[in-house]
């Protein structure tokens, strides 16, 4: 039986030579397949005398083991050669930029709108939208500014030829709104609103945020407890508010809302030119007059409003110095609130 | 308002430093906007006297001058000022001096001669602008003293706004008046008492208009010198409060409104023609004002007049024809009293607001009018010598503002403050304000406001003083229990889409926000949208910014042309906004416009221009927010200002909701784009209104594709194709899709090859391949018979 030992010799020589898993099951197929030259030995032993016959096959079973397991061992070897050799190939510099376009952005002042939306959503507010071209009577009239009121010179109204005019606030909302009838109410009107004023800290154009809380038993008290909430809710930090007395037709007592600079924490800052206040908005309880005006009996209701820039919120919160590049829509700005 | 520390002082004491009152006035209303030195900072400044003043040797323009500077010392100083003279008081910079400007002082020679110092002007000290000569003191001024003592300029000036409610604060006498109600403390005034007569010129007044001027003081005062200069406190206290000294008289009448807020004017007797009226002007009539230019009057306008003409617009400005000059001798003063209504909005109307039209239209207490007169002829007496004559006063008591009761339930206090005031203080505190108490009725007290504040005039009045001086910041803090009353909004029904969702749509798709002004240049816009008429601006910022944009496109384009300038050639922008249409409507807009590569340049694609079909995608993804995009349709149709071939209008559920295309190439060269600019932009309401939707579950059953490849005119669309396809097929056609469109070499010109993939499905059994074959014979026999489509193979 030194043919069996040389075949077996003869079938690992090939086995170890076989350099792909293809080449190797054609090894396999041609010593361990049926017609296989180790698998036809065991045809020769009918041959044999009886006695030695079992010997002889058990030989022919080890030797095809001993193939069958050298197969499996270059086959495992052969398997991950290839995986690394794919791998090896496959490498891609994962630091290259992604295919496509990146991210837009959502433009910082509607970002601030929508986040203070939100955060009066929140708390029960409604939010309600009113025309921009305006007349008279919601504007100022109904708002406690008669004709010739010197409150009208701060404003600078741009006019049609009808008589009808850009609304100088979002005040006019709350006209709109309380005329509805439907109280109580708490609700905030963001939109655009219009002065006639362009230079460095004014825009012709820029966005307020009101706000109208009318119940029968509102207070200054509360208005504070809101304005307070929404600053430290919107600034994502502790800080102080101080209302300052001061005057808006529409509002008695009405106020300027302070809250302790971001930038210094109050210590005293150029942003807010070392007062460590900064004033970010105006409030007051409704005047009697104008809820005459929009039909509210003033013995009955109580009410809150106030009104603030969102710019300026942006600004505080953004960084952004000049109010100008809110409304140039220069990518290289834009660019910054979004993907590179 | 400009306030002088040292000057309040003489009104009343209050113990505190200019940053203590300010804070204290700043949470009383009165906003702190500045504190401010009276004098920028200088050392070694002496008041000195010249004792002689002698020509120099050298130099013909160079006086040598002895100066007095105190203690018995004497220097030489060596001055090219023409006035200096011997016997004047004025300020000598000393050696080691430090003026403004970095200037140090050294002994130094002046064409060879020593001088010891320098005599100063009043620029040289920043007490002004401009000057001429060096610093006059009166002859009254310590020689040897220091002149930031002697001159007090260390004052301090506080700068106040003012609300337009409180026109009563607008004066030194106004400011003590609110100092001593929130420090409970006393004022008090300076002399006005009555002045005697020295002669009895008498002038004429009459109201002819009582209800517009119900008093008015007037007195003549003969042989004035007004070619004096006015004392130096007087010009200091007019510089410290930011006015110019122009003459005796003009000062002092300036000097009167800041110290008691009451407007006055000087005549020039001479030039007045008999009786001095306040009357409604007659149409037609002109006066020429101080500042040179020549009205055109209306009837609601009040001027004081002569018998002759008008003087002057009152309560606004004087006329220059009757106005003082230096050479005036006889000066009439006037101190009227002018209802606010009169002059309210008169002064703008001719482009003026003075000082005098701001007080006189937020009420001057009529109640100060005498004082002021007899303070001003004082004054004019003090710095301008002069004869005395009669007081002149002429009103109208029944027009004359009366004292208003008001009342205060103090449960109303409590209701609107949120905190309970006790009568006692309630009544303490009105009085300070200078309200007196009135007993009461029922829960109501009864209080009467003074003359001076015209805004005291209903309960809320009186609960927002009280709140102010007790002070906001005592007033607590305390949230809300609102009852809450959810309505139906526009946001929650016909909007039916968060905002925020759809503009992150296209943030995710690469679009930056833009958000442009509401006006546009209206030829711009005209060119764009030559069918609609813009609403145009009586009074723009600018001839640019004059029409209501009729659409976001214009900002969008104008923003393009603006980014390409600053090399930013690829853009993607949207707007959300109003739009203002000619029928009055406002309509929610959102438009966006991609310009320049499909993709930032990059090292994975290939990069063409950015095409319709991209920005349809990414309309139809905003679209597709509110539920499936079967119901939406995009039809060629023409807009002026896009390209016709290749503008489409865009239809959701049979209704117009906006326009998509490529800008006109027109337009194109016009505004110099290097690439057309593909733009759209949809009506919101209309175009995303929530959909109901119906699902239906997905067919176990193998799909089977067949593809179809055929021959049609160029002019066919696909959208005509596909309704043919799906016109033909029985339900069993779940989609189709195109997946080649060719033109070119093998088909004939102005024709197109299509390629579609049917996907066929049945939802309840596997379909056999005749189903299969029938369903594609009837859709090739319909795009033949329909649509003459040779099919090749």
């Amino acid at each position: 039986m030194s043919d069996l030992a040389t075949l077996t010799h003869q079938a690992l020589d090939e086995v170890a030579a076989s350099t792909s898993l293809a080449a190797l099951d054609e090894v396999r197929v041609r010593w361990l397949g049926k017609k296989g030259l180790l698998t036809e030995q065991l045809k020769s032993l009918g041959a044999l005398p009886a006695a030695e016959r079992p010997a002889a096959g058990a030989r022919i079973n080890e030797a095809k083991l001993e193939v069958q397991t050298a197969i499996e061992q270059v086959s495992t070897r052969l398997a991950s050669e290839a995986i690394a050799a794919e791998l090896a190939a496959g490498r891609i510099d994962v630091t290259l930029p992604g295919r496509g376009a990146p991210r837009g952005a959502i433009h910082p002042v509607t970002r601030a709108r929508l986040r203070i939306e939100d955060i009066f959503r929140r708390s029960g507010f409604e939010v309600a939208t009113g025309p921009e071209i305006e007349d008279d009577f919601h504007n100022f009239e109904a708002l406690n500014i008669p004709a010739d009121h010197p409150a009208r010179a701060m404003h600078d109204t741009f006019y049609f030829p009808d008589g009808r005019l850009l609304r100088t606030h979002t005040s006019p909302v709350q006209i709109r709104e309380l005329r509805k009838g439907r109280l109580p109410l708490s609700m905030i009107m963001p939109g655009r609103v219009y002065r006639c004023d362009y230079d460095m800290t004014h825009s012709p154009m820029f966005h307020q945020v009101e706000g109208l809380v009318v119940d029968e038993n509102v207070s200054f008290a509360n208005l504070k407890a809101t304005l307070q909430g929404f600053l430290q809710a919107y600034f994502e930090r502790e800080l102080r508010m101080r209302l300052r007395p001061s005057y808006f037709p529409f509002t008695e007592p009405s106020a300027e809302v302070d809250m302790s600079c971001v930038f210094c924490n109050g210590e005293g800052c150029r942003v807010c030119k070392h007062t460590g206040w900064l004033e970010v908005g105006g409030c007051g309880m409704v005047h009697p007059n104008v809820f005459k005006a929009a039909g509210v009996d003033a013995e009955r209701w109580t009410g809150y409003a106030f009104g603030m820039g969102i710019e300026r919120l942006a600004m505080l919160r953004d960084g952004v110095s000049d109010l100008r590049l809110f409304f140039e829509s220069d990518l290289r700005f834009l660019r910054q609130f979004g993907a590179a | 308002m400009k306030i002088s520390l040292n000057w309040l002082n003489e009104w009343i004491d209050t113990g505190l430093d200019a940053a203590a009152l300010g804070d204290r006035l700043t949470m009383a209303g009165f906003e702190l906007e500045s504190i401010t030195t009276a004098a920028p900072a200088f050392s070694g400044v002496k008041v000195a006297k010249i004792l002689e003043a002698n020509p120099h040797p050298q130099a013909d323009k160079l006086r040598v001058c002895t100066v007095d500077i105190g203690a018995g010392e004497t220097l030489q100083i060596v001055c090219g000022a023409a006035n200096a003279r011997a016997g004047l008081y004025t300020a000598l910079a000393m050696v080691g001096a430090r003026l403004p400007n970095d200037l140090h002082i050294k002994a130094a020679k002046l064409r060879g001669v020593e001088s010891a110092g320098m005599l100063c002007s009043a620029k040289e000290l920043g007490l002004a602008e401009t000057s001429e000569g060096i610093v006059e003191l009166p002859e009254d001024a310590a020689v040897g003293a220091d002149l930031r003592d002697y001159l007090g300029l260390d004052d301090r000036i506080l700068e106040l706004s003012v609300t337009p409610n409180r026109g009563d604060a607008m004066s030194m006498r106004g400011i003590a008046r609110e100092v001593a109600a929130l420090t409970a403390g006393e004022w008090t005034t300076p002399d006005c008492s009555a002045v005697m007569p020295a002669h009895d010129l008498t002038p004429t007044v009459l109201l002819a208009a009582p209800q517009a001027c119900a008093r008015f003081h007037a007195r003549v005062i003969v042989d004035v010198d007004n070619r004096r200069s006015s004392p130096v406190w007087l010009r200091e206290r007019l510089r410290r409060a930011g006015i110019r000294s122009i003459s005796p008289v003009v000062d002092v009448t300036n000097y009167i409104v800041l110290e008691l807020g009451q407007p006055m004017h000087a005549y020039d007797y001479d030039k007045l023609h008999g009786a001095v009226s306040a009357r409604q002007a007659a149409t037609g009539e002109t006066v020429e004002l101080l500042d040179g230019r020549r009205i055109e009057l209306a009837p609601d306008v009040l001027v004081i007049a002569d018998e002759r003409a008008p003087l002057a617009l009152a309560g606004v400005m004087g006329g220059l024809p009757s106005s003082v000059t230096a050479d005036t001798r006889r000066v009439l003063f006037e101190v009227a009293w002018f209802a606010p209504a009169a002059i309210a909005g008169r002064g703008r109307r001719y482009g003026l607001t003075t000082d005098a039209s701001q007080r006189f239209e937020r009420g001057v207490d009529p109640e100060v009018g005498q004082l002021a007169i007899e303070r001003a002829t004082r004054l004019l007496l003090e710095v301008a010598g002069g004869l005395v004559g009669p007081l002149v006063r002429a009103e109208s008591p029944e027009h004359l503002p009366t004292r208003r009761d008001v009342t205060l339930r103090l449960s109303q206090v409590q209701r609107l403050l949120g905190c309970s005031v006790a009568q006692s203080d309630a009544t303490a505190i009105l009085q300070r304000l200078g309200l007196s108490a009135g007993g009461s009725q029922g829960e109501a007290l009864i209080f009467t406001a003074p003359s001076h504040r015209f805004d005291l005039n209903i309960e809320r009045d009186l609960i927002e003083e009280l709140a102010r001086l007790i002070g906001y910041g005592e007033i607590p803090t305390v949230p809300a229990q609102v009852a809450q009353n959810i309505q139906l909004s526009k946001r929650d029904a016909g909007f039916a889409i968060d905002e925020q969702r759809v503009l992150d749509v296209l943030a995710a798709r690469g679009y930056h926000e833009g958000i442009h002004f509401s006006f546009v240049e209206p030829g711009l816009q005209s060119k764009l949208f030559p069918q609609v008429s813009a609403r145009a601006l009586s009074n723009p910022i600018s001839s640019d910014l004059a029409a209501m944009r009729v659409s976001l496109w214009p900002g969008l384009l104008k923003a393009a042309t603006e980014n390409q300038r600053r090399q930013q050639p690829r853009l993607r922008l949207f707007e959300h906004g109003v739009v203002f249409l000619p029928d009055g409507s406002e309509v929610d807009r959102l438009a966006g416009l991609a310009m320049g590569a499909r993709w930032p340049e990059q090292w994975a694609e290939t990069n063409d221009l950015v095409d319709f079909f991209d920005v349809r995608t990414d309309l139809e993804s905003v679209l597709s927010l509110t539920g499936p995009l079967e119901d939406v349709r995009f039809e060629i149709a023409a807009l002026d200002c896009l390209h016709p071939g290749r503008s489409a209008r865009v239809f959701r559920a049979g209704r117009a909701i906006g326009w998509i295309g490529e800008l006109h190439p027109l337009h194109v060269r016009e505004f110099e784009f290097s690439s057309a600019p593909i733009l759209f932009e949809i009506d919101l309401d209309a175009a995303l209104v929530e959909q109901r939707q119906d699902f239906s579950e997905p067919s176990k059953f193998p799909q089977v594709r067949r593809d179809l490849a055929f021959v049609v005119d160029d002019s066919v669309s696909y959208a005509e194709v596909r309704r043919r396809v799906f016109q033909a097929a029985s339900s069993a056609l779940r989609d189709v899709v195109l997946f080649d469109i060719y033109r070119g070499a093998g088909i004939e010109v102005g024709r197109k090859s299509m390629a579609l993939g049917l996907i066929l499905q049945d939802k309840d059994r596997t379909l056999t391949d005749e189903e299969t074959d029938s369903i594609v014979t009837a859709v090739r026999s319909s795009l033949s018979e329909g649509l003459q489509a040779s099919f090749r193979g």
